[in-house]
């Protein structure tokens, strides 16, 4: 048996050993979630061997545009984030609440929960683990605690993956989410590719991200090898495609509720919810009752609701934000500015989502800058 | 025994207003008192008073064929009562009935119209007491307009 | 472990004891709980969120008195889908009820003070509570008034109740409608024209208003004419719900959740957006 490893320890995986790491978090029972090609894009889906990794694809965005290259290596992780996230598994967009059954006079109401597997998230980037973090307090650090979270969520095992590209609508740096991860992670990857070597510097965040290496063939990391890896984190950090100055960002909104960009943005803004949908950390939900036709069986289901759906704001006899300049103007103050005085942190962790997937390419960090601008001029 | 004096410069009306034109005021003014259901002025008489409204309650009234008699608003201790004696045509626009038992000031709006073409003075805080409240009128009528307990809201 | 956490939107079953009209679209349901505890204590100015089987769920005050924890009692105007459902059901019938939500009137910042309590149209449901706690520790407060508007005076709620406080000496309650016809012998006028007409000390009361937020604001906007400082003065706000715990998002109101931290605020900390047009 090797001399064991403890958290903060820093090894070597080769490229080699990769599917160790599968066949380990396999054997603990996890069920791996990572990146995959999918619907034309990398997506997050189930993961069993190295090979359905998007292997040697890149992706190139940009506002309103979204594409997949080849990249001419065999990178394993040589692409940002695409239109999922790990929302999609810890908060699925539609969920059944609860079943009913009508007894008498009364119902009945079914508790029974579903089953939910033990995740491994592998290759999550620094910006979607703080969106975790984020949701974590959405859902399972206030007064109530979802339970439908909270059984997903559980003990998912996090293996990070240090980014090695920034994304063309990236800017992680600028809300000081990344590209680097720095908490919630067991295990945390930077991938090195050098013309003879391929292999991953590999830091060990928890005590059960140390012990799953305790079957994989590893070497402790050089002087040399950490460095070469902290040079890759650095490089991407240098060419994130976006910028946000945060600067006071709250006040800064708060203080422009009534500022022309929101005209103007509103007549470029369709509504769509696509930004919403992408967004990691987004979690306006509906509640839908239903019942069957003979009045026997009913139901409550969760469904992603967007702030820009019309009826989000509907109380008897009309929306409270009836125009689309109000709607964009919730989503983006919650975002940067109202999620802090409600969560502590900014809901937005610069993954460039919103821009990249939005039709119309509306770009959160441009409609800041016009804003903060602006009153630079008046000044 | 309270003159038509001293309950003039104690009415919220006419606060702070300067003792010269209290007193000048109360050269137009009468002690008056309705009784329950009497009819203080209606729609197209000639409005030549006005009241300050020492208690009791006075209903502005439209009438509406069908519907009858609707209040538009009621008036009450404190408050004043009329404004069309200072408007052409001079000609008031309601009916106000008193439904309860009410004291009042009367004052005589032809004398306070001369009066107050003679002395600026007088008329300046004359209208700018008038002005205040037709404002908060107005914005109590507007507000009424919007229905705002309706179920479309 | 993890599948002990209670599930907080699954609703307990109150069947409907009593049933009766309040006016020509509202009506009050008393509920008694079917299993478990014969009791549900609230403070007054907290919600319920009420599910019909199978049609849906909606936000609702709680009406009734926070003393007498065995009736539950909810005021409820039919205006929409899931209000008409309950509008249907009949005594010895059931439904969800999930709560007690919300924050709370603030009666005990009220020890020593005058209360003015200035409620528009359905908004005196959720103020009732709030009166009935005042009445049975009368002695606390200093002045109590009650101050009402109404649509018209077929629209006037709790008739019973307003009679027998106005027989009371230690509660003033006034009351005006928009709109009248000749038999009314009360006010007609809109709740804000109310204030000039009672006494009160601007500095040692404090405000809990209720109403469209319209009325509200220019209920506000009155009592700073009066003197009175935003700090004392409570208003419960109503926006858009569909969970009641802080999950769904819909009851965001700036950088607030009605739901969490209201319905009842205090104007103070709600100053800066209250006015703001469509947040």
């Amino acid at each position: 048996m090797k001399p064991s490893l403890q958290r903060g320890d820093r090894i070597v995986l080769e490229r080699e050993h990769f599917q160790n790491l599968l066949d380990a978090l396999n054997k603990k029972g996890y069920q791996i979630i990572g990146p995959t090609l999918g619907e034309g894009s990398i997506i997050y889906g189930k993961l069993s061997c190295v090979s359905d990794l998007p292997i040697g694809w890149t992706d190139e965005q940009e506002g309103g545009m979204y594409h997949l290259k080849k990249r001419g290596d065999n990178a394993l992780f040589g692409y940002t984030v695409g239109p999922h996230s790990w929302k999609n598994f810890l908060f699925p967009s539609v969920q059944q609440l609860l079943q009913a059954k009508r007894e008498g006079k009364g119902f009945q109401v079914n508790r029974k929960r579903e089953e939910i597997p033990k995740f491994a998230f592998l290759g999550a980037r620094s910006c979607d683990i703080y969106a975790i973090t984020i949701q974590d307090k959405v859902f399972i650090k206030g007064k109530f605690v979802d339970p439908h979270y909270a059984s997903r969520r559980g003990d998912t095992f996090i293996v990070a993956v240090n980014c090695g590209k920034a994304g063309g609508t990236c800017f992680c740096v600028s809300m000081g989410t990344g590209p680097r991860a720095d908490l919630g992670f067991d295990i945390a990857m930077t991938e090195v590719l050098k013309s003879d070597r391929h292999y991953f510097l590999v830091e060990l965040g928890t005590e059960r991200g140390a012990e799953i290496f305790q079957e994989i063939p590893y070497k402790n990391a050089s002087e040399e090898e950490r460095a070469t890896a902290n040079t890759v984190v650095e490089n991407t950090a240098k060419h994130m495609g976006r910028y946000m100055n945060t600067d006071h960002i709250k006040d800064l909104l708060y203080r422009n509720y009534e500022h022309p960009r929101w005209n103007d943005v509103a007549e470029r803004c369709l509504a769509c919810a696509n930004c919403t949908m992408v967004c990691p950390t987004c979690f306006c939900t509906t509640v839908e009752d239903t019942g069957d036709v003979p009045g026997g069986h009913a139901e409550r289901w969760r469904k992603l609701d967007s702030c820009f759906n019309l009826d989000h704001s509907y109380i008897h006899g009309g929306s409270t934000r009836y125009s689309i300049r109000s709607r964009y103007r919730q989503w983006m103050i919650h975002k940067i500015a109202t999620w802090i005085d409600q969560f502590g942190t900014t809901g937005c962790v610069g993954c460039g989502r919103c821009i990249t997937w939005c039709p119309v390419a509306i770009d959160i960090t441009e409609e800041a800058r016009a804003i903060r601008k602006s009153e630079q001029a008046a000044e | 025994m309270q003159t038509p004096e001293s309950s003039l410069a104690e009415h919220p009306f006419l606060k702070d207003l300067n003792p010269r034109l209290i007193t000048f005021l109360a050269g137009c003014a009468l002690s008056t008192q309705f009784h329950k259901n009497q009819f203080i002025f209606r729609e197209g008489e000639e409005a030549n008073y006005f009241y300050i409204i020492l208690d009791g309650k006075v209903a502005i009234e439209l009438f509406a064929p069908e519907r009858g008699s609707i209040t538009i608003q009621t008036i009450g201790e404190g408050e004043v009562l009329g404004w069309s004696w200072l408007i052409p045509p001079h000609r008031w626009r309601f009916d106000a009935r008193a439904i309860e038992s009410t004291r009042a000031i009367a004052l005589d709006g032809r004398c306070l119209r001369s009066k107050c073409e003679e002395d600026h003075e007088l008329g300046y805080e004359v209208l700018k007491r008038f002005a205040s409240v037709i404002t908060s009128r107005l914005e109590a009528t507007r507000l009424q307009l919007l229905d705002v307990y309706g179920a479309h809201v | 472990m993890i599948n002990n956490i209670p599930e907080p939107m699954t609703p307990n079953v109150f069947r409907i004891n009593k049933k009766y009209k309040e006016t020509h679209d509202t009506f009050t349901i008393e509920l008694e709980p079917t299993q478990g505890t014969d009791e549900f204590f609230f403070s007054p100015g907290q919600f319920n969120m009420l599910y019909v089987f199978g049609v849906g769920e909606a936000p609702i005050s709680i009406s009734g008195d926070p003393k007498n924890p065995k009736t539950l009692k909810h005021t409820i105007r039919v205006v929409g889908t899931v209000t008409k459902a309950m509008y249907r059901l009949k005594r010895g019938e059931v439904l969800g009820v999930r709560g007690p939500f919300g924050s709370h009137w603030p009666s005990e910042n009220a020890v020593g003070k005058d209360v003015i309590i200035i409620a528009g149209g359905i908004g005196l449901a959720p103020l009732r509570p709030v009166v009935y706690q005042l009445i049975s520790q009368r002695e606390k407060y200093r002045k109590v008034v009650l101050l009402y508007g109404a649509r018209t005076p077929e629209d006037i709620l709790y008739t019973y109740d307003l009679e027998q406080w106005q027989r009371r000496f230690d509660i003033e309650i006034k009351i005006t409608v928009d709109a009248a016809a000749e038999n009314w012998r009360g006010d007609v006028g809109v709740v804000t024209t109310l204030i000039r007409k009672i006494s009160f000390d601007p500095s040692h009361m404090i405000g809990m208003i209720c109403g469209p937020e319209i009325m509200m604001r220019f209920t506000v906007a009155e009592l700073q004419n009066c003197g009175v400082g935003k700090e004392n003065i409570f208003l419960s706000m109503e926006r858009n719900m569909r969970c009641g715990i802080g999950f769904c998002g819909h009851c965001q109101f700036g950088p607030v959740f009605v739901c969490k931290e209201g319905p009842v605020f205090n104007y103070e900390c709600i100053e800066n957006f209250f006015g703001t047009r469509e947040i």
